[in-house]
């Protein structure tokens, strides 16, 4: 990594840090470097101190760091609380609107609102100032970001994209004639042009879903797993999939459970205050044998906990929730291309198996931007598993929606097929779906349903390793915070450690015999989770009787960042 | 030719003489008279006695959680949209447990029957009293009596605009099945709520007590879209207990907003995944 360079935008929600960043991230991303950015912002639409961060470099990054070197403050509140983690940095602030206290070199002033004002009249263009400023200081041509502002503004016609290009010109002249040495960081273009994408993770759960072929989503807005629901229902006429807005989290699953019933593909978006409402349907679509996707966005709790901060801390929650016991299968990504890929693959499982499956995200995997190769729909298969109209003319017995079988999976016709009647019920049930209280049918039934989980544990994929196979330090984490834990491999592993990664996707039900053997060269085991209490590792422990040996653990509604990973296993004796 | 064996015997968990078995009866009436066969008719059910109902019938079915009857009963119909779809509930599961499911799918207005067993008690729960029972009413757990206001299905249903609205009684089978019919061929949500007497719990609203009250609307001049007087028809209860249509609103159904149907049943559709590569264009 010869290039890492990390801005920071500091505003007030609704001084346009999401477009300012949106666009930064963009042109950045078009000029050849690999980009990260993520955002921290509050539950409130205006006001508080929110902030947009973009880490850019030659090499792919998956993570944040806690330093800056580019602050674009937009409000006071940006210098006085980020000051700090500037180390050769530079603070780029309109000082005839901001208040600033502090005296520093490192402060570069940009009379924004005035350039805004004198080149297009009007002080709604200073955000392009601002843009125009940062690329100055970066030593970039001007150009990406002019084709990013083009795009940006089509819709508001030819004179607002030429006010904002100007804009940007000429804050990009300020900086080239009023920064000392003319800009700040001399980053040149890298000149990869490989097609990458630059996307968030809700976007590519929403593209998952779309490349799986979902028919039918019903949801109820939640903070931060919207983005997805959102995603879809504006792709929704294009793709002929159907979006309902539910009354409520428990109308939302029950809903996809009878159009999955009568044969849509179906999924529903929530996090975990949503999910604590659907846990009575979670286990009717269990005992019914109907295919679910259920797209599980975390945020801390409990209740409304922390809404627009991290959390990975419903996992034991989800393996547990609802009455009786059933089989489930929760699979986690980590990056934009698993949000992808493994979205698609919960269909395929839902409805193989015919049970609920969860993909997991946080909001900080959700509402992150990375860079990333572009996803290849031809690995995208739609595996239905459905009885077909001649399968269905050709059977000699009447058919039984639950039908006994070794494997515990039942052929599946739909109802309105002629020929077949299809019945499902939320009591114990015969082979035929009618209310069956006899106590040895019971057995049968349950045996049948948890046969499924077993069946699935096979086939479910190990861990992924990142590093030497042997290394005597194994970090182990899930889901999001994949990235983080990469790049403190590369670090230490460069340092003269010998550590790796045994990362999981694949959360439950988990292969045993693989993942002790992934784990039994290591002579320390140090699993990271965004929780307070460990849930991953207490999942191993009780699914594989493996036992983790140290724990990093973070619940303050921020994600890892590699420093923070780094200064817990020195703390810790681990390195 | 559709005929009443077609849609099967079974022995049910009923207690005998229940106001159910009518319930039954009309349906499979209505069902046959409209000449749907089995395989045709997709019934979601919640929980409750009523909501065995599908159990003891041939047909398609989906027998869920306790008030739950609605949401299923949308989702399967925008699947598969050519189905006869009816969901059969209970008062205690439709306006007790399911309340808000009941107002958003009157909202929603999908091409659904709701089939209400309004027994004002809750039987399967041995008697407690249910949104409808009538105040004063004692039971074991409204020891002092009922004091809640009870829930009047039909005003409520007028007042959220209920595409159609009809009051039926599980002691008159031939009116019922008549009611049945043209709620299923009403196109939009329809309301049938059935007076059904529970001779195990309710001692208050027997078969005679109903059978000495009721009575079929048969008003001249009454206009079946004038909400304002169907408002008033359903305010009416105590002596004189009115059955029939009291409201049909002729309205587009969910249904008719979604037009990826109109190629037919969503769930035949083969979804266009090959655009996926146009969006991720977009990202590029």
């Amino acid at each position: 990594m010869n290039i890492d360079l990390n801005l920071k935008i500091g505003g007030a929600a609704g001084q346009g840090l999401q477009t300012t960043g949106m666009a930064l991230a963009k042109t950045l991303k078009k000029s050849g470097f690999h980009v990260f950015a993520t955002q921290y912002y509050l539950s409130r639409v205006r006001g508080g101190h929110n902030t947009f961060q973009i880490r850019i470099s030659d090499s792919p990054v998956f993570a944040m760091t806690e330093t800056v070197d580019i602050l674009l403050a937009l409000d006071g509140e940006s210098i006085t609380q980020h000051m700090s983690e500037l180390k050769e940095g530079v603070v780029v602030v309109d000082s005839d609107v901001i208040d600033v206290k502090e005296n520093a070199d490192s402060i570069f002033h940009v009379p924004m609102l005035k350039i805004a004002k004198d080149v297009c009249g009007d002080k709604i263009y200073s955000n392009s100032v601002s843009m125009g400023a940062v690329i100055g200081l970066l030593c970039l041509e001007l150009s990406n970001l002019e084709f990013i502002l083009k795009a940006a503004f089509k819709k508001k016609g030819d004179g607002v994209i030429q006010n904002n290009i100007d804009a940007a010109r000429a804050g990009y002249n300020y900086v080239k004639e009023n920064y000392p040495g003319g800009c700040k960081f001399e980053v040149s273009d890298p000149g990869k042009k490989e097609e990458m994408m630059l996307v968030n993770g809700n976007e590519a759960v929403g593209l998952g879903a779309l490349a799986a072929g979902v028919q039918f989503l019903a949801a109820y807005p939640m903070t931060p797993s919207t983005g997805v629901m959102t995603y879809v229902a504006a792709n929704a006429d294009k793709f002929n999939v159907v979006v309902e807005q539910a009354e409520d989290e428990i109308a939302a699953l029950n809903m996809i459970l009878g159009a999955s019933f009568a044969g849509a593909r179906s999924m529903t978006t929530t996090s975990g205050g949503g999910f604590s409402l659907m846990t009575e349907a979670l286990g009717l679509a269990s005992i019914t044998e109907t295919p679910a996707v259920i797209f599980l966005c975390q945020r801390p709790g409990p209740a409304t906990g922390l809404p627009t901060m991290t959390e990975q801390g419903d996992l034991q929650f989800v393996l547990n929730a609802a009455q009786g016991e059933f089989p489930r299968c929760i699979l986690a990504p980590g990056t934009p291309e698993e949000c992808f890929y493994l979205t698609t693959e919960a269909f395929n499982i839902a409805d193989k198996y015919q049970i609920p499956v969860f993909v997991m995200s946080d909001q900080y995997l959700a509402d992150s931007l990375f860079t990333c190769p572009r996803f290849d729909t031809s690995k995208v298969l739609v595996e239905r598993h459905l009885l077909s109209d001649q399968e269905l003319r050709t059977k000699k017995e009447e058919y039984k929606r639950y039908k006994l079988t070794p494997l515990g999976i039942s052929p599946r016709a739909l109802p309105g097929q002629e020929g077949v009647l299809v019945v499902a019920d939320s009591d114990e049930h015969d082979e035929f779906g009618h209310i069956n209280e006899d106590p040895v049918n019971r057995i049968k039934m349950n045996d049948k349903r948890m046969k499924k989980l077993e069946v699935l544990r096979e086939e479910m994929p190990e861990a992924k390793v990142y590093g030497s196979s042997d290394a005597s330090i194994s970090l182990m984490g899930w889901g999001s915070t994949y990235g983080s834990l990469a790049e403190v491999v590369d670090i230490l592993n460069d340092g003269g450690k010998s550590v790796n990664l045994v990362y999981f996707t694949h959360i439950h039900p988990i292969p045993v015999e693989p993942t002790k053997k992934l784990l039994a060269k290591a002579k320390k085991t140090v699993c990271v989770e965004n929780n307070s209490t460990g849930q991953f590792s207490r999942l191993l422990k009780v699914d594989a009787d493996i036992n983790v040996t140290e724990h990093i653990l973070r619940y303050d509604g921020k994600p890892f960042s590699p420093e923070f990973i780094i200064a817990a296993l020195k703390e810790k004796g681990v390195i | 030719m559709v005929s009443i064996e077609d849609y099967g015997k079974f022995e049910t968990a009923w207690c005998p003489g229940c106001g159910n078995f009518g319930i039954l009866k009309a349906i499979k009436q209505a069902l046959v008279n409209l000449g749907r066969s089995p395989h045709e008719v997709f019934i979601a059910s919640g929980i409750g006695q009523s909501s065995k109902l599908p159990h003891y019938l041939k047909c398609n079915a989906f027998n869920g959680l306790h008030g739950r009857s609605l949401p299923p009963a949308t989702g399967a119909k925008i699947a598969n949209h050519e189905m006869t779809v009816l969901a059969v509930t209970g008062d205690g599961d439709c306006y007790g447990e399911g309340g808000n499911h009941f107002l958003h799918t009157v909202r929603r207005n999908p091409d659904i029957t709701m089939i209400v067993h309004d027994n004002q008690i809750y039987g399967l729960t041995k008697g407690q009293a249910s949104p409808t029972s009538e105040i004063g009413m004692k039971t074991k757990v409204q020891t002092h009596g009922v004091f809640n206001m009870p829930l009047n299905p039909l005003s409520l249903a007028i007042s959220l605009d209920c595409s159609f609205v009809s009051r039926g009684y599980a002691g008159n089978i031939s009116h019922l099945s008549k009611l049945i019919e043209k709620a299923i061929e009403h196109k939009g949500l329809s309301l049938v709520d059935v007076l059904q007497p529970c001779v195990s719990f309710n001692k208050l609203n027997t078969f005679k007590w109903y059978s000495e009250r009721v009575y079929e609307m048969n008003e001249s001049g009454y206009e079946l879209n004038d909400r304002v007087r169907a408002f008033e028809k359903s305010l009416e209860w105590g002596d004189k207990i009115p059955l029939g249509v009291f409201y049909v609103n002729e309205k587009p159904s969910f249904e008719d907003y979604l037009d990826v149907l109109v190629q037919g049943p969503l769930y035949k559709n083969t979804p266009k995944t090959e655009l996926v590569e146009e969006l991720i264009d977009g990202f590029i």
